[in-house]
């Protein structure tokens, strides 16, 4: 069969999923462009105005931007700082469970949050904190003392709040990674620490966490890579687009989306959008760059 | 020796006495929302959600099924979008993957750099979104729920790539082009069959993708009869009173004229993550090594 014809079929295969990326991923790169225009409706894309980087100066004017990147930035390093923690230790624990029925019971309980969509999540958080009805208010609230109160009205709850609900739906998520990953540690390390004396305790320290180490500073980088990035739905779905939150749940997408959708003000949108998209591209790129040196294995290139 | 043992046995308790607590809070707002779907309405407003339902009811299940013509037609839209997209993703991702696991295609490395690329760099959603409303106008149909964003994704393609070049020899390959089999053929008859248990680990993390996904109706759906049930959740937690209408009333009695709203907003949310729950058990082995295979090495 003839070379070139080969190369192609095996193209063909490749030709309906290469359009799409072209499509959904390529064309709208070279669409950053709108944030150098002022987008006019009526005009069309390539028909509006080039305004320079008129966009980005009203935007950083604004106090918008310092809030939402601030937002974005603290958030991140909270979910990954807590979140790093909290799998890790469940994970060393879940390891420890050699029944499989019990560790993969406790398992699928750990990962159910993860599994569900951001909009549930919201009805959960709403169940606990709902002014008139809410778990909290009625239930727990009257326990411990806490005065009644209208959650989605008090700005200063809300980071707990959040970095809360982050955890329950996505630390299982991190443990299952971890544990994995600690149950392919080669058996015969511990085999060896125990006979030298070693207790549970030293064989964590001692063998478990070095070995994770690697992988915990490459997922961690990794996240760090992504520190622009944020879900969406927890800061726009979960608390109920309360404008009495906006200070504290503002965060790059959850802008782009308002600007967009809710005012038109697609020169901001834009703007917004594609700070987040250079800026992401630097951090990934050097988190890529630090995770290489460390293990060229975990690299994404 | 002995002492050895102990210090074992005991770690394994600790774990246990961390582990259970912590599985039961993880699960507790589960039990909460569950429970108040399943109490009365009057005994909500009056003590709000609880853990166990103080009087039994089922009124907001009863409602529900009453207005299964809103809620059936968007579980079929769910249900018809995650088949769908799930079907389209998989396959062409595995024909990708193919074509960059095959070491005698000269393009291979360009076209590993093209998917690459997409985790590196994005337009952002402005320029998505005016490509997909101004030049596609998919605003207000059923594509909207499906090809934006979804379709592929790069790191399904490098999970498949990587199965394939760890399972797959190239003498499989190349024995069956010495009987004269084209590279169709090996992907249709040999490669897709040996590879079975990828694709059902990306085929899931991908339809939990679609069935979880609300923000392409955020953005491209108007027409709330093209909701699916995610975004039907959205317009009731909002709004719970359009579900309401005569023949529900008829159907609970005449006494019963009040809407259960507050029962019904938490029934609606079990009846969203229902088919998770069910399918949770049979799915829970590809899930596990979906989320590591995706985490590590994408």
């Amino acid at each position: 069969m003839g070379k070139r014809k080969e190369t192609m079929s095996v193209l063909l295969l490749a030709l309906p999923a290469l359009v799409y990326l072209i499509i959904n991923n390529y064309i709208p790169m070279f669409g950053i462009f709108i944030a150098f225009k002022n987008f006019d409706y009526s005009k069309g894309i390539f028909k509006s105005d080039w305004v320079g980087f008129k966009n980005f100066e009203f935007l950083f004017m604004t106090a918008d931007a310092y809030i939402m990147i601030r937002n974005t930035i603290l958030y991140n390093l909270a979910f990954i700082i807590f979140g790093t923690i909290v799998a890790v230790g469940i994970a060393i624990l879940l390891a420890e469970i050699k029944e499989t029925r019990t560790f993969k019971f406790i398992q699928a309980g750990m990962i159910l949050p993860n599994l569900i969509s951001m909009v549930v999540v919201s009805y959960i958080v709403y169940a606990f904190l709902s002014p008139e009805y809410g778990f909290i208010n009625k239930t727990l609230g009257k326990i411990f003392g806490i005065q009644e109160m209208n959650w989605y009205q008090e700005p200063k709850y809300w980071p707990f709040i959040l970095i809360i609900v982050f955890l329950w739906k996505n630390a299982g998520y991190l443990s299952v990674i971890y544990a994995a990953f600690i149950m392919s540690i080669d058996e015969s390390l511990y085999e060896a620490a125990k006979i030298d004396g070693a207790n549970k305790f030293q064989q964590i320290c001692y063998i478990t966490l070095p070995m994770l180490k690697q992988i915990v500073i490459v997922m961690v980088l990794l996240s760090v890579g992504r520190i622009f990035n944020s879900d969406f739905g927890l800061f726009y779905q979960v608390p109920m687009n309360s404008g009495a939150l906006y200070d504290v749940t503002q965060t790059i997408d959850t802008y782009v989306y308002r600007a967009l959708m809710q005012t038109y003000d697609v020169g901001m949108a834009s703007a917004a959008g594609l700070f987040q998209s250079v800026v992401g591209f630097i951090t990934v790129i050097v988190a890529n760059a630090i995770v290489r040196k460390i293990n060229p294995e975990n690299a994404l290139f | 020796m002995k002492r050895l043992k102990i210090t074992y046995d005991s770690f394994r308790l600790l774990s246990f006495a961390i582990l259970i607590p912590t599985l039961i809070i993880t699960i507790l707002p589960f039990i909460l929302i569950i429970s108040a779907s399943f109490t009365n309405e009057d005994i909500l407003v009056r003590y709000g959600y609880s853990l166990l339902p103080k009087r039994f009811s089922l009124d907001a299940y009863i409602f529900l099924l009453s207005q299964w013509d809103i809620i059936g037609r968007a579980y079929g839209i769910s249900i018809f979008v995650t088949i769908i997209g799930t079907l389209i993703n998989t396959i062409i991702s595995a024909g990708y993957a193919y074509a960059i696991y095959r070491k005698n295609n000269k393009y291979r490395k360009v076209l590993t750099f093209i998917v690459l690329f997409t985790l590196l760099f994005n337009g952002g959603i402005v320029p998505s979104y005016l490509m997909w409303t101004r030049f596609f106008h998919i605003t207000d149909t059923i594509f909207a729920l499906i090809v934006p964003n979804y379709l592929v994704n790069a790191i399904n393609i490098f999970i498949i790539r990587n199965y394939f070049s760890s399972n797959i020899p190239e003498a499989v390959i190349e024995a069956a082009k010495i009987d004269g089999a084209t590279e169709l053929r090996v992907f249709r008859v040999i490669i897709l069959p040996m590879s079975l248990p990828v694709l059902i680990t990306v085929g899931i993390m991908t339809g939990l993708t679609y069935w979880n996904d609300w923000l392409n109706a955020l953005y491209y759906i108007n027409n709330p009869k093209l909701y699916g049930i995610q975004n039907l959740l959205i317009r009731l937690i909002n709004n719970i009173t359009f579900l309401q209408s005569s023949q529900a009333s008829t159907l609970l009695g005449a006494n019963v004229v009040k809407l259960p709203s507050t029962a019904l907003r938490m029934a609606m949310a079990v009846i969203g993550i229902l088919p998770i729950l069910i399918a949770l058990p049979f799915l829970l082995k590809f899930i596990t090594k979906g989320m590591v295979m995706g985490a590590i090495k994408g």
